[in-house]
């Protein structure tokens, strides 16, 4: 196999593209697809400050890697689900990494902080441990983007991912997901834009880009995933690509191109004034939100408000949760 | 040759060597699943795997559905 660009000998085949490269030539590839990504979707502005949402696996760190690469201030935001051996190895990753480069990262633990984790708030809730984790991430990526003046939050959510959440929407026919299912969603009612800068790589490709680029990364997986039906959305998606490379890449961008908007129109107006959260000052619909709800069941606490104002333009660490008076 | 198997992680042996593509035949695996590291690069599916390797097969696959 030579590599499309210099004829040297390649490393790694995409097929969707039709394409083998070089180990340089590939790294290219991925900044060239993570810059068509942000420029297409208007995802990050020259000079925005972007937070990075940083698992300690090959997507956030690749992500964060690019961002950084390609000249974007990018910092981490690592949260500590409390998912056992699985969390305390993550986080060693997050930090090794950052460290290596001098890059910021922002730390919240859910037990040190508010004294619950992911099992206990699946436990609580009676429901999949990734719902109340999903929940969880939400609300602290945008505290934590409100509090330190970010612009955007950063997911690496890749090709595979969007793919697989739309085929299990598209089997199930929610539309009202479907309708909300975008690789930018705007700024607005308190909330940061959200982007995922990754939507052109498959997960094949993060892994590869980690592995040529030097990434330690978590290898082992979330042991609360085994057996979802994303994974299983996957798989079926992979052994149709095997079969006919780009399928996944014409499922995605053709349901953006030419489908997203019809599910659009007939969401329902949801520009109901938003309130604060009477906890934690979040925006929702109902004089609490879900987050400080679930923190309640699960037996945690809330972060006493004392005006804290972390710093920001510096890029001074924002340290939530850890508010308590001297 | 010996081959590195993940999650969990796992070593199996392998008589003879062979190519990229004929390995992950062999084991089932589909190719856009797992990348094929020898001393830490990435091997492509038409390159050949020595009887005397050590082959890491790395899933590429995460499950988070959040
Ligand atoms: S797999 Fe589920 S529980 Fe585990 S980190 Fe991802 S969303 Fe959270
Ligand atoms: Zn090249
Ligand atoms: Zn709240």
């Amino acid at each position: 196999m030579k590599c499309r660009v210099c004829r040297g000998p390649a490393i790694i085949d995409v097929r969707r593209h039709n394409a083998n490269f070089c180990v340089e030539h590939f790294i290219e590839q991925c900044e060239r697809q993570v810059t068509k990504a942000i420029d297409a979707f208007s995802m990050i502005a020259p000079g925005e400050r972007v937070l990075v949402a940083v698992s300690g696996g090959k997507d956030s760190l690749a992500l964060w890697d690019l961002l950084h690469r390609l000249g974007h201030h990018a910092e981490g935001l690592y949260l500590g689900l409390g998912i056992g051996e699985y969390s305390d190895e993550s986080g060693v990753y997050a930090r090794d990494f950052a460290a290596a480069r001098g890059l910021v990262l922002h730390e919240v633990d859910l037990r040190r902080d508010y004294g619950y984790d992911v099992p206990r708030a699946a436990a609580a809730t009676r429901r999949v441990p990734c719902s109340a984790c999903g929940l969880s991430k939400r609300h602290l990526f945008d505290e934590v983007a409100r509090q330190g003046n970010f612009d955007v939050v950063a997911t690496g959510h890749n090709l595979d991912d969007e793919a697989a959440v739309l085929f299990g929407n598209v089997l199930r026919w929610q539309t009202e997901y479907l309708a909300r299912q975008m690789p930018v969603l705007p700024a607005g009612n308190g909330f940061p834009r959200k982007v995922k800068p990754l939507v052109r790589l498959s997960e094949r490709e993060m892994a590869a880009y980690c592995i040529v680029t030097g990434i330690d990364y978590q290898v082992e997986e979330c042991p609360m995933a085994a057996g979802n039906s994303h994974l299983g959305y996957k798989e079926a998606l992979n052994s149709i690509e095997e079969r006919s490379p780009g399928t996944k890449h014409d499922f995605y961008f053709g349901f953006l191109d030419r489908a997203a908007e019809a599910f659009r129109e007939g969401l329902a107006q949801d520009a109901a004034a938003l309130s604060s959260c009477r906890d934690c000052g979040a925006p929702t619909p109902s004089d609490r939100c879900a987050f400080c709800r679930l923190v309640e069941r699960s037996g945690g606490r809330l972060p006493e408000h004392d005006g804290h104002d972390p710093a920001t333009a510096t890029g001074t660490p924002v340290i939530l949760g850890r508010r308590e008076r001297p | 040759m010996n081959v590195r198997l993940r999650n969990p992680s796992r070593t199996v042996q392998i008589q003879g060597g062979r190519s990229v593509a004929k390995l992950l035949n062999e084991l089932g695996l589909n190719r856009e699943t797992v990348l094929v590291i020898r001393n830490g690069t990435l091997v492509p599916g038409d390159g050949f795997l020595e009887d005397c390797d050590e082959v890491e097969l790395r899933p590429v696959i995460s499950g988070g559905a959040a």
